[in-house]
């Protein structure tokens, strides 16, 4: 669904550029292979309990709040934001440590979001995950031999003499030592640590893999080398990876996709080209401002950092209308009354803001208002017919909405 | 009150063919957190000598029912001839008839060995106080650790179930139901009458009201395990409850276990030698620490030493396995005495 040839703007040299980026984006990751995993309106909320005896359930923490996304077979999604945005939470939903409160999970075609724990075994062989904090992650009273091999054991696909043997091709794989099984992990450093928790995370041969972020704890100087071994063990073993992080940063050099989440939801999605070069809402521009950008320093430029005001709200209690308008320099009375959609407005680019544009051209007036439905001040519009089509989809669609003009409206 | 063992002492060379980084803090190839807390142990005197007593009682008590085999403890033979009869059954001589063959003197009113009896008494009182400690152990450790990891329902069922044992009138109940169930142990569970039956009661009882606290602090370290990454690592696995509870878990218990195993033990010595004051328990002429001491109460004026010495023992060994565990938990836990 991804390489239907469209025919872009000729007119503007803008979407020229675009066009060549991406040609280099499908090349990149997308080539063309159906998702492996497609995620739609996936919800997660926790009950928030009161104090006492009995505990009743006094609200919920919206968590995650209708993401959709896909990650390509054998490609790789970036999904980045703030601490408490509900990344890992997204993450956990994929990898079924969390029943989702709702939505769609379909790995390779099939729902996953509602399967029991018995159901989900076999499942469990195909989608594996790299934790955050390679301090916690391995057990302090297993031997490394122990830790990787025990998937092997749990899940009974090699017979009790063959695991280690296994165990000491992992180690070998991730770049350790296949002599140090014996090991304990506090005898490895952070990075080596991480490279256990990859082994693991192999050792069942996953198709996808849930990377939260998988090099934040470590030091910078070793970061580059476990993202050079992730990318490596992609290219090795065809594994697809849905990729968390907290900044742009790193997932640039990782991802040829990549996902900005706030406050549960997504905000843009877009390829890394379009994504780092022409974000279209303001959080993303914000998120970026914050990321050294070497070709901009080479040439005398500099990205004028923006700052954003104020906390994160509580996902408790989330603010009505566009989730970031509390924080947003951008944002108007429209933006309380109504939640901007996720609208497609490029080949691989979606934004949900009403007033969508790249830094400096943002338009005035709100470019979601007549999909909507209503006025530009939010107000229901009687006039005017909401467009069936501005719901949040997991893919991208062969026609998008063009918002550089102003103007909306579908182009093929 | 201990000095820890300084990261620089253990750096041991990296292991050749790894990444140089991390800057080498975590690095301390061949020491594991145990030999660590150890080497730390190690450095405490107090408990080190206090291990030293504990493990001179065990050892104590391993032998001696070798040594009443073969003839050299004789806990069992009356002496009548070295008693008083005129002064009701006193030992003859000073210091509660102390001579070359008994080295602690003999049992007023039989003429027992008294070194023999408290040697012998040890056995018994490790034997009991031992199975009660795992007993209740057993039933907190896995109780605590489903209470902390499953949390809910579950959770606050075995919280009441908590809260009703510490509430129940054990002592009452020990007393009333000693007979019945002694009974019924030898009635209808074949269990053989009279020492091991007495025993058996005993252990069952302290060990069946004594797993609450155990089960509350286990339920807390894992209230804090089970967040850590390890565990959803291992959900992740499809790994069964079973192996959840008992090889991800619980070998990350054993630290907390093990300080509150040498402060059990020491409670249930005392608690045996309380049943015995109050007739439940091992009854003589079979000893206990327990029934000698009880027996040692009635001659507090009439023989000093004979009084003396059991009190004296029980208190040795209460409080060397109290600095014994005190000492493992510093050691085991660093971060409480920094
Ligand atoms: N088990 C839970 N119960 C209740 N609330 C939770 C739970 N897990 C996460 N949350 C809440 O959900 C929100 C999202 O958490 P999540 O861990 O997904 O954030 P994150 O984006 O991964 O942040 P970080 O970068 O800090 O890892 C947070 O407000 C968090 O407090
Ligand atoms: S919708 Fe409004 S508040 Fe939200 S990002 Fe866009 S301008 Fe800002
Ligand atoms: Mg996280």
């Amino acid at each position: 669904m991804t390489d239907q040839t469209v025919t872009s703007d000729s007119g503007s040299a803008k979407s020229a550029e675009q066009s060549s980026e991406f040609a280099a984006s499908r090349l990149a990751g997308g080539d063309g292979r159906d998702a492996i995993l497609e995620v739609e309106n996936l919800r997660m909320y926790f009950p928030v309990k009161s104090s006492g005896v009995i505990r009743r359930t006094v609200g919920h923490v919206q968590a995650v709040d209708g993401v959709s996304f896909q990650v390509p077979a054998g490609g790789a999604l970036g999904l980045v934001g703030e601490s408490g945005c509900g990344k890992s939470t997204t993450g956990r939903l994929i990898t079924r440590l969390y029943q989702p409160t709702g939505g769609k999970i379909m790995f390779e075609g099939k729902d996953i979001a509602g399967l029991s724990p018995k159901k989900l075994m076999p499942l469990r062989r195909d989608i594996q995950m790299i934790f955050q904090d390679p301090y916690t992650s391995l057990n302090p009273r297993h031997t490394v031999g122990a830790i990787v091999g025990a998937p092997l054991l749990i899940h009974n696909v090699v017979p009790k003499k063959k695991v280690l043997p296994r165990v000491q091709e992992l180690l070998e794989v991730v770049g350790l030592n296949p002599e140090h099984y014996n090991r304990y992990p506090n005898e490895f450093s952070g990075g080596q640590r991480q490279r256990i928790g990859i082994a693991r995370a192999l050792t069942l041969q996953p198709k996808l893999l849930v990377a939260d972020e998988p090099v934040s704890a470590l030091d910078v100087s070793i970061q580059a080398q476990v993202v050079n071994l992730l990318q490596d063990l992609q290219r090795e073993f065809d594994i697809s990876f849905l990729f968390i992080a907290h900044d742009l940063a790193v997932v640039r050099h990782f991802c040829p996709e990549v996902a900005v989440m706030y406050l549960g939801k997504i905000v843009e999605i877009a390829d890394r080209e379009t994504l780092y070069n022409h974000p279209q809402h303001p959080y993303t521009q914000a998120l970026l401002s914050a990321v050294p950008d070497v070709k901009q320093a080479a040439i005398g430029g500099r990205r004028e950092r923006i700052r954003l005001e104020g906390d994160v709200p509580s996902p408790i209690n989330p603010p009505s209308g566009c989730r970031f308008r509390t924080r947003c320099p951008l944002a108007q009375e429209i933006c309380a009354k109504q939640e901007p959609p996720l609208l497609q407005i490029g080949e691989r680019h979606k934004v949900a803001c009403h007033f969508a544009g790249e830094i400096g051209q943002h338009p005035t007036k709100p470019v979601t208002a007549r999909l909507l439905g209503i006025d530009d001040q939010g107000n229901p519009d009687p006039g005017a017919t909401p467009d069936p089509n501005a719901v949040e989809q997991p893919g991208f669609a062969d026609t998008w909405y063009d918002v550089q003009g102003g103007h909306l409206g579908a182009k093929a | 009150m201990t000095v820890p063992v300084t990261e620089l002492e253990s750096h041991v060379t990296a292991p050749p063919g790894e990444e140089p980084d991390d800057s080498g803090v975590q690095k301390v190839a061949g020491r594991s957190p145990t030999q660590l807390a150890l080497a730390r142990f190690r450095k405490d005197k107090l408990s080190m000598a206090a291990f030293c007593v504990v493990a001179l009682y065990v050892a104590t008590a391993l032998v001696a029912p070798i040594l009443v085999k073969t003839g050299v403890l004789d806990p069992l033979t009356l002496h009548q001839d070295l008693l008083d009869v005129n002064m009701g059954g006193i030992p003859k001589g000073s210091f509660g008839g102390i001579s070359a063959d008994h080295w602690l003197g003999v049992e007023p009113g039989t003429g027992r060995d008294v070194l023999s009896r408290l040697v012998y008494g040890i056995t018994w009182s490790l034997f009991i106080a031992l199975s009660a400690t795992f007993v209740a152990m057993g039933i907190g450790t896995v109780l605590g650790i489903i209470s902390g990891f499953s949390g809910g329902f579950t959770d606050s069922v075995i919280g009441r179930a908590i809260d009703l044992t510490l509430s129940f009138p054990s002592t009452m109940m020990l007393l009333a139901l000693s007979g019945v169930a002694v009974a019924f142990m030898t009635g209808t569970l074949q269990v053989p009458a009279g020492d091991v039956a007495n025993a058996l009661y005993v252990i069952l009882v302290l060990g069946f009201f004594g797993w609450p606290g155990i089960a509350r602090i286990v339920r807390g370290q894992v209230l804090s395990i089970r967040e850590r990454e390890f565990v959803d690592a291992a959900r992740l696995l499809g790994a069964s409850r079973g192996r959840l509870y008992f090889k991800e878990i619980l070998p990350n218990l054993w630290a907390p276990l093990l300080v509150y195993f040498t402060l059990m033990m020491p409670a249930f010595i005392s608690a045996e030698a309380a049943l015995s004051y109050l007739q439940v328990g091992v009854k003589p002429p079979t000893p206990t620490l327990g029934n000698i001491l009880t027996d040692s109460i009635n001659y507090s004026v009439a023989d000093f030493v004979f009084f003396f010495t059991p009190a004296f023992l029980i208190m040795i060994i209460v409080v060397s396995f109290n600095l014994l565990g005190d000492g493992l938990r510093d050691a085991l836990d660093p971060k409480t005495h920094r």
